[in-house]
């Protein structure tokens, strides 16, 4: 059965739609990432179903009841915020505990929740302390704590991570995966710009863009099956080449995309022949940019150390298995 | 070796700019602050007159406390800590001070509160609210003595016509009312000031702390008590502060509203008719070191009773 249900959702401002036409089934105990650039609606649609914005049309239900009129402490659901919001002039333990005394919970119940919250995050030993007495990794897992102890149906996660450096980033979302695992009845819904984060956590992913839902499918589907030149782009790292031009109208399309990944570089023999422009190194990769006679500039990733140098001539092969075409629209074209 | 030497010219070459930038302002407050200051309560312990300044000679504790004996077993003791008028314009000042600062956040806590909400026009009523703070204070005192005034007073004839009252009240004349009518237009003046502090205190508080107790369910009451007042309270004591200090020493309201009233002499008044009015010049000295160390006193209670943060340590 599905705990979140969106049917023709839309939002405006005023004369301003930001999200229209939006419809979501979530599955019980789904992890689902809603994922695209800034300005395509994924917050607010997050912050409509927290209640936290007014949903100007369509219906949203929750285990199966309307909740477009219902208060957001009424939802079953938590939400852990970008900046955390924390209660700045209460300890750890009252930040967890003071949504649970509005729940008119008994004091032992309260503390035997906290604390378990706590136990599973690994903070017990930060109970006592203020907000600002923690890091930013820490004060992440009390909010992450608090939405916990409230045993919410739906888990809503507003790009939590954004406030974190890179390899804490790394830790946390390895934690929220495993948090997810521990909580395999709770659905989880999680924003987020960063499309690493969205394959890496999500069972599903939506993809908005400019209001509207691009694709909707599992972090494979998405990478292996875009269903625009968008998605195309936007999953995937490094991002996917489009080639417009002569390559492309050759395969009746008007742009022609192929992965970094999915093109053979070779000294003797290719398709194509170019000159390499610039080379980065990440050890584990190497990324060789090539300008490619009659073509342009195509990014191809090499596996380990690759031994060109920029100036060199190189021959290119694109695998004929993983050409994406697209038409001026950005819409599939089957090639 | 080198490097600490080098880092230790270079500490001394910060500290000696620094002096050299506070320079001025320690020179400032030394002319306009501590050396009038230092002259009063050096004036104190003399028996200088208006017109014979130059010669004022020590006199001791005398101007503060004296007790003369009359040579027949009977004495009294004479001096500021023995006049009752004086004791009368300290209570007066504190009363005044105590009601007027209590109303004055309550009120500003309110219209702040208001201010700090989204509406339409608000910047036209965050400017009109200050039009009270901004007027001259004897202006506005002047203003509401004809509005007080118990024959040609609006205060009155509104007051009638509302069957409030059945004949008009001599609001600033009359012993029971005048220090109410003070009160009144103090609360007038300054609840804009206070409103404005608070304000600069509910935007630091981060909004995104309502919407995390919105999710708690929390009701409005309880978000007001337990997350609002407690993360504004330190901006909020600060401003008590700063209000009490001013009226603590308050004089030209109750100067232009109730001149020469038991009811509503201040400190500041009274030592300003000895001063000048009296030609009591040490005798005023004295008085005004005592408003000088009552305030100091109630200030530093104040500050100590609530444990405020003055360094921003804590915030």
């Amino acid at each position: 059965m599905a705990t979140v249900e969106l049917i023709n959702v839309s939002k405006s401002y005023g004369n301003v739609e930001v999200l229209r036409d939006i419809n979501l089934s979530l599955q019980k105990g789904e992890f689902v990432v809603f994922v695209g650039p800034s300005g395509c609606g994924k917050s607010t649609l997050l912050r409509m179903i927290a209640g936290l914005e007014d949903i100007s049309g369509g219906d949203l239900l929750i285990d199966g009841k309307p909740m477009n009129d219902e208060m957001p402490a009424k939802r079953g659901i938590a939400m852990v915020f970008q900046s955390y919001a924390l209660y700045p002039h209460m300890t750890v333990f009252e930040n967890m505990s003071f949504g649970l005394e509005q729940a008119k919970l008994d004091k032992d119940e309260i503390k035997a929740r906290v604390e378990k919250a706590a136990e599973m995050l690994q903070i017990e030993g930060l109970l006592d302390r203020k907000p600002k007495q923690l890091s930013g990794g820490q004060r992440q897992r009390v909010a992450i704590g608090r939405a916990i102890t409230r045993d919410p149906r739906v888990f809503l996660f507003d790009e939590p991570l954004s406030n974190l450096d890179a390899a804490l980033r790394v830790d946390t979302r390895l934690e929220i995966a495993g948090l997810s695992q521990r909580l395999p009845d709770t659905t989880m819904i999680y924003v987020t710009h960063d499309q690493v984060e969205a394959m890496t956590l999500a069972d599903r992913i939506v993809v908005l863009n400019g209001g509207v839902v691009e694709q909707v499918g599992t972090p494979m589907e998405l990478y292996e099956r875009p269903a625009s030149q968008f998605v195309a782009g936007f999953i995937g790292s490094p991002r996917m080449n489009f080639l417009n031009g002569a390559v492309a109208q050759a395969h009746g399309a008007e742009c022609y995309g192929i992965r970094p990944e999915h093109i053979a570089l070779d000294h003797e023999n290719g398709d194509w022949r170019g000159r390499v422009i610039l080379t980065e190194r990440l050890g584990s990769d190497t990324f060789v940019h090539v300008n490619v006679e009659g073509i342009g500039t195509v990014n191809v990733r090499i596996e380990g150390r690759a031994e060109v140098q920029a100036g060199e001539a190189v021959h290119l092969t694109p695998d004929p298995a993983s050409i994406h075409l697209f038409d001026a629209r950005g819409q599939p074209v089957s090639g | 070796m080198a490097k600490t030497e080098q880092r230790s010219r270079l500490s001394r070459s910060r500290t000696r700019s620094a002096w050299l930038f506070l320079a001025p302002m320690l020179v400032m407050l030394l002319i306009v602050a501590a050396w009038p200051l230092g002259r009063t309560i050096w004036f104190s312990f003399t028996d200088a007159s208006l017109d014979l300044m130059s010669e004022a000679r020590w006199v001791g504790f005398r101007n503060y406390l004296e007790y003369v004996d009359f040579g027949d077993g009977e004495g009294q003791y004479y001096g500021l800590l023995a006049d009752p008028r004086w004791w009368r314009s300290v209570w007066n000042t504190i009363l005044f001070a105590a009601v007027s600062v209590s109303f004055e956040t309550v009120f500003g806590l309110i219209i702040a509160l208001v201010l700090n909400q989204q509406f339409r026009g608000r910047a036209f009523v965050r400017a009109a609210v200050l039009i009270p703070w901004a007027i001259p204070t004897i202006v506005s005192a002047k203003m509401w003595a004809w509005m007080l005034h118990d024959q040609f007073g609006i205060i009155n004839d509104m007051f009638m016509a509302l069957g409030m009252i059945s004949e008009p009240i001599a609001w600033t004349a009359s012993p029971e009312t005048a220090m109410v009518a003070v009160m009144m237009v103090d609360i007038w003046k300054t609840t804009p000031f206070m409103a404005l502090l608070i304000l600069a205190g509910l935007q630091m508080v981060p909004g995104d702390i309502y919407e995390a107790a919105k999710l708690d369910g929390v009701p409005a009451w309880r978000v007001f008590r337990r997350l609002t007042l407690p993360l504004i309270m330190p901006a909020v004591l600060v401003a008590v502060v700063f209000r009490a200090l001013d009226a603590l020493r308050v004089f030209d309201i109750v100067y232009v509203l109730t001149p020469n009233t038991d009811a509503t002499r201040t400190m500041s008044v009274y030592a300003r008719e000895n001063l000048f009015d009296f030609d009591q010049f040490a005798y005023g000295s004295a008085a005004s070191t005592l408003l000088f160390v009552v305030i100091a006193l109630i200030t530093i209670t104040f500050i100590m009773a609530t444990r405020m943060d003055l360094e921003g340590k804590r915030s």
